[in-house]
């Protein structure tokens, strides 16, 4: 397990937080068909970093963005989702 | 020498016992690759393993490697809680796993290696009135394909299996069950094993501490790997790799529909027999059984994201203990052994990729999530009839990459696209 800076909440538990999906996993409503079937069924599902979106399900409930090391959980960047809008 | 194995049998092992055991050969040989080869197996699992055993004997391809890059059987084969059975509700699924069951039942004689393969039973637990539907539905819809199944009441359960916790206040209150009396278990490592001395007998070369690190394509067709033991050729190439299949097809520029995650495995300290069945449930994801050697095994949910990590999380190991003493309270007076994870390959159906891929001689076996060792025999039988025929067997036809794209997914859980929600 590991602990992840919540935004809100500072550092938590990972077992309040919940893996929502990959960041390119997003489909987007404008998105083309083919755009839209990658979104859906193809991953990079690297061995290092990738970006995720988690939510912080048993805590302040918000949504999150992460760059997170898939072997060592190495979180690099987090930021709530939508920070930069 | 292929072709030199030496038979196990009772006798032999009499015999062996007058010499101290010293006349065994080895079970398969430590070769250096060649330079070229009809097909490279990438994995050496059970299901590449397998694949190859299948090749030589069934379809005569015996200029076959496969390439492991550690030790065989040390990844999932290795690391799983054994559970075998075909009681699924998809038709494509049934018809694939019970193939697969089938050569089960053969395979300990077939191979001559002691699988201890255990028709135990395997036993779903209804916890509810809807358990008890959807176990009624599940059971019609195996007999119906002519899958063994039996619905047996609370009595009949709490018969089978006395240790359950049948109390007015259990945790997880029985109201019956559905059972696969079929289903059961098998000692994983002599899978693995079983396979790869039967292959080699063949001539296939098992080739360990190879790690497959590069796909040759030229002119878009599949012509060979790099490998840390240098560059091997061949006529078509396999992946079989499990959790390191997005990996390994990313060395060809493929996006695979797979995320790899972990799931764990427990067992307790060796007990005498308490368990004489598999244990699953229709609600809670805790699995149950005991092995020959008297531990008892305990699995769950996986840890629902990505990882590669092979550790799991402790809160896990409680979440799992405490379902299972749920279930059987007697499990709470015995002390854990050991805990391991390993990587799973989920697909974004729930159900296995077997077939060819967009790049021409380049094929995949993989998405196994995590009940991939029951289809160990029929995914090497089909993958090796879709590699010596280039063309898919009818029990994997349905199995294709292509059908995330047309939209014919094969979702056992109906729980959509996403890994962590299956
Ligand atoms: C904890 C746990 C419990 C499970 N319980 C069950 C169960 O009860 N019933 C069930 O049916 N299934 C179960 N499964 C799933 C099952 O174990 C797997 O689906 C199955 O073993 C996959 O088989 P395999 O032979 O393809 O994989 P593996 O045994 O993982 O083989 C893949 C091999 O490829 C090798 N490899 C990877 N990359 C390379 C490379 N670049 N070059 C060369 N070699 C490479 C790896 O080292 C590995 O040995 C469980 C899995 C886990 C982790
Ligand atoms: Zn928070």
């Amino acid at each position: 397990m590991f602990l992840i800076a919540c935004p809100h909440c500072g550092p938590r538990s990972q077992a309040e937080f919940v893996y929502e999906r990959a960041e390119e996993a997003v489909a987007y409503p404008d998105g083309t068909p083919q755009e839209t079937l990658a979104a859906l069924y193809t991953r990079a599902n690297p061995r290092d970093f990738a970006w995720e979106l988690w939510r912080h399900a048993y805590g302040c409930r918000g949504w999150i963005r992460m760059r997170r090391h898939r072997t060592t959980h190495e979180i690099a960047e987090i930021e709530a989702v939508g920070a930069r809008l | 020498m292929p072709g030199a194995m030496k038979g196990y049998s009772a006798l032999a092992l009499l015999k062996g016992g007058f010499n101290g055991h010293k006349s065994w050969p080895r079970a398969w040989r430590a070769p250096e690759p060649k330079a070229f080869y009809d097909v490279v197996i990438v994995g050496g699992g059970g299901h590449g393993l397998a694949t190859a055993y299948y090749l030589a004997k069934v379809h005569g391809v015996r200029r076959v490697a496969v390439l492991e890059k550690s030790w065989i059987g040390g990844g999932n084969t290795g690391r799983n809680t054994t559970i075998v059975r075909s009681n699924y509700r998809l038709p494509q699924m049934q018809t694939f796993l019970e193939l697969s069951l089938k050569l089960w039942e053969g395979l300990s004689q077939e191979l001559n290696y002691n699988l201890m393969f255990s028709q135990r039973g395997a036993l779903l637990l209804g916890h509810s009135d809807s358990d008890m539907t959807r176990l009624a539905e599940l059971g019609d819809s195996l007999l119906t394909n002519g899958i063994d199944a039996k619905r047996l009441s609370r009595e009949q359960v709490a018969r089978l299996v006395p240790l359950l916790d049948m109390s007015p206040d259990a945790r997880f209150p029985v109201h019956g069950g559905l059972i696969q009396p079929r289903g059961g278990t098998a000692r994983h490592d002599a899978v693995a094993w079983g396979y790869a001395r039967a292959a080699d007998a063949l001539g296939v070369d098992v080739i360990q501490n190879c790690e497959v690190t590069g796909i040759d394509i030229q002119g878009g067709k599949t012509v060979g790997v790099q490998t840390t033991k240098g560059a091997i050729g061949a006529d078509r190439v396999a992946i079989c790799v499990a959790g390191d299949s997005s990996t390994v097809a990313a060395m060809a520029g493929l996006r695979l529909p797979i995320e790899s995650h972990m799931l764990q495995a427990f067992v307790s300290e060796p007990v005498k027999p308490m368990i004489n069945t598999v244990i699953m449930s229709r609600s809670i994801h805790c699995y149950i059984s005991q092995s020959d050697k008297g531990e008892i095994v305990l699995g769950g949910d996986p840890d629902l994201y990505p990882s590669y990590s092979k550790r799991g999380i402790p809160m896990r190991i409680e979440e799992v203990a405490g379902q299972a003493i749920g279930l059987v309270p007697a499990l709470s007076r015995l002390r854990m052994l050991r805990c391991w994870s390993g990587v799973t390959d989920m697909s974004f159906d729930g159900a296995p990729i077997i077939g060819k891929t967009p790049v021409e001689n380049l094929y995949l076996n993989g998405g196994w999530c995590y009940g991939g060792f029951k289809a160990t025999p029929g995914s090497g039988f089909v993958y090796a009839h879709t590699l010596a025929t280039g063309a898919p067997h009818p029990a994997n036809a349905p199995f294709g990459l292509e059908r995330f794209a047309s939209g014919a997914t094969i979702d056992e859980a109906a729980s959509g696209p996403q890994p962590q929600s299956r």
